[in-house]
């Protein structure tokens, strides 16, 4: 297979294109910008529908509709953007609709800023829009992982008809990386969707929605959707661990982040401090069974995240008391380097 | 024998919920009439949206999809980019379309998609008890607007259809009534005209019906028949304000 050398957005445009998606739809917004860009002559050139819509509202709506027809359909945006999509990505969950999401985050709140940042995690993980959902999160740390973890996005979508969302940061939507784009996927070779409204030929009507006016219905229905979230939370667990064999100390980072950390471990061991890294790749579901068994050799966690600090709370509630769990982030846009992350470990290594 | 009116096959069984008098449940047949006319229920996807017509994908018996509120045409912009040779068409309220959704609505419009919109017109917000529309008169008086319509405070009744008409997208925008006889006949004749150009893939095409609220407008349904011919009709002539060749 041959390597390529493209930018983050660009390459998950492509994985998306090679994943068989034809319809895309969204509006730009820094720093995600090349993505829809890539899509504008890409996709007609798969015999595909690329459409810059009004807004991320409609966007996301257009999303809905594609994906009811039994499309595979993707959307892009940052931040703020996402903020608006919510609404369309609770109804896309409730009527149990597969599409991919992709949010390369930049700093808030508000209107905040346009360089890198993670403070999207709450929104991805928790919700975010209204009512009882989820949805698979995936936090790439390379531009290739972020084309592959965009490849298989679709599929879990499909799998569970849910939309899964690709939290990268600026920084892995910016940044220039050779990628190898293992396989490629027919739209025609895909299974059927048998739910999907493409006109009532010869069957009964399909009818895509997420309004149960009777209680005890949409309990039902939200017991139905919690049932898919359980499968997914066993399945769908993904993680990487670093230097983890005889670690005493372990930082947890995702995204870019965790590929910083990686640095201050190695930083870590030439002073002979037994440093290692755990690096969820899936924040939902949280890989917290890792986290958990590995408070048995941890003595202290360092959680380092470009936020004020969100994931901190889910490895705290995977240590679930057990081990002290420490905080260091930068915000704002700003970066932590190796040597900074190194320095606060040093501090609570000789604690 | 001759069958005149029989019951059209593109609604399914399921007993309207609306109230005793109103005019969603016409319109809804005139669709459906139509739609068996045309013989396009098999090939036709609906967009349901959020008012008192939320439950219209219970009743008409083709493929159908919800909408969040007022994202209908958003959402029949994607079923249409997915399946061109299809018919999709959206059924909107005054609120849900000239409020809420006005983005969504010029938009698609302005695109020219492909799909046909039926805007149900009653000057209020039926579903969530009679609050002011958009839509809603000089004067008149809903929940939120308790001793009439002040147009210095709410601005003036909006005319959509005029003002989608000046656009370069749509292909058929018209105004039609459904307070009697004579005009409901016209008003099937307009959403017919609607649905065929669609198949012909003409471009955006709208139909403005207007409606009645006995329920929130406070009157009995034949009143409320009237109050549309004596109050509507001026605010919102009646006229094909768009149709392209
Ligand atoms: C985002 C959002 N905002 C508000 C509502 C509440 N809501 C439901 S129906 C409706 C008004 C609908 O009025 P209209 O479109 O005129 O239809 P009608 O009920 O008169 O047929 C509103 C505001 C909602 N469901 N979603
Ligand atoms: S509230 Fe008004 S619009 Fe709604 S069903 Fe009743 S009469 Fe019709």
């Amino acid at each position: 297979m041959e390597k390529v050398l493209m930018k983050g957005n660009e390459a998950i445009a492509e994985a998306a294109v090679r994943a068989g998606c034809r319809h895309f739809f969204g509006y730009p917004i820094t720093p995600q910008n090349e993505l829809p860009e890539y899509m504008s002559h890409r996709m007609p050139e798969v015999g595909g529908v690329f459409l810059q819509a009004e807004s991320e509202v409609a966007a996301i709506n257009m999303v809905y509709g594609a994906a009811g027809a039994g499309a595979r359909v993707m959307t892009s945006s940052s931040s703020p953007g996402i903020s608006l999509k919510l609404e369309g990505i609770s109804y896309i969950a409730g009527a149990e609709l597969p599409c991919v999401i992709i949010n390369v985050m930049r700093a808030g709140p508000g209107l905040g800023g346009i360089q890198p940042s993670q403070a999207d995690y709450f929104q991805a993980v928790k919700g975010g829009g209204h009512g009882d959902y989820r949805m698979t999160v995936l936090a790439p740390s390379t531009v290739q992982e972020a084309v592959d973890l965009t490849m298989e996005a679709f599929e879990i979508a499909d799998y569970y008809r849910n939309p899964v969302m690709i939290l990268a940061d600026g920084y892995i939507g910016q940044m220039m990386e050779p990628v190898v784009f293992n396989k490629t996927v027919n739209p025609e070779d895909l299974a059927a969707k048998s739910w999907a409204t493409d006109g009532a030929k010869g069957r009964d009507v399909n009818i895509i929605n997420s309004l149960f006016l009777d209680p005890e219905e949409l309990e039902e229905h939200n017991h139905d959707l919690d049932r898919k979230y359980q499968e997914m939370k066993k399945r769908e667990n993904r993680y990487e661990l670093y230097k983890m064999e005889d670690a005493e100390m372990a930082i947890v980072a995702y995204g870019t982040t965790a590929r910083i950390s990686t640095k201050a471990v190695d930083l870590a061991r030439e002073k002979g401090i037994k440093l290692g890294l755990i690096r969820p790749i899936s924040l939902y579901p949280f890989p917290e069974k890792i986290i958990q068994e590995s408070t048995k050799d941890i003595e202290k966690y360092l959680v380092v995240e470009m936020s004020m600090g969100q994931m901190v709370e889910d490895v705290k509630l995977a240590v679930n008391g057990q081990r002290p769990v420490h905080f260091h982030g930068r915000t704002g846009g700003m970066v932590p380097t190796p040597e900074e992350i190194f320095s606060v470990i040093e501090d609570l290594w000789e604690e | 024998m001759k069958i005149v009116a029989d019951y059209p096959e593109s609604l399914t069984e399921k007993e309207f919920h609306y109230c005793p008098g109103c005019t969603h449940g016409l319109i809804h047949r005139l669709i459906a009439e139509v739609m068996d006319e045309l013989e396009i229920r098999e090939d036709t996807i609906g967009i349901a949206p959020v008012g008192c017509s939320v439950l219209a994908y219970e009743y008409f018996n083709c493929d159908m999809q919800e909408a969040s509120h007022g994202r209908a045409p958003a959402v029949a912009t994607g079923v249409k980019r997915v399946h061109p040779d299809k018919v999709v068409f959206t059924y909107q309220g005054d609120g849900d379309l000239a409020s809420i959704g006005t983005a969504e609505i010029v938009h698609a419009a302005n695109r020219g998609e492909n799909f046909t919109t039926i805007f149900v017109n009653n000057a209020i917000y039926g579903m969530t008890g009679g609050q002011m529309a958009p839509t809603t008169l000089k004067e008149q008086k809903t929940s939120t607007s308790q001793s009439g319509r002040n147009l210095q405070e709410s601005g003036n009744p909006i005319k959509m259809s005029e003002m989608l008409s000046v656009l370069d997208g749509p292909a058929y925008i018209a105004r039609v009534s459904v307070h009697d006889p004579k005009h409901i006949i016209k008003a099937k004749k307009a959403i017919k005209k609607a649905f065929q150009m669609q198949i012909e893939k003409k471009g955006f095409t709208m139909v403005e019906v207007l409606s009645t609220c006995p329920t929130n407008w406070g009157v009995s349904p034949v009143k409320a028949l009237d109050w549309l011919a004596e109050n509507m009709l001026d605010v919102y002539p009646l006229a094909v304000y768009k149709e392209v060749e």
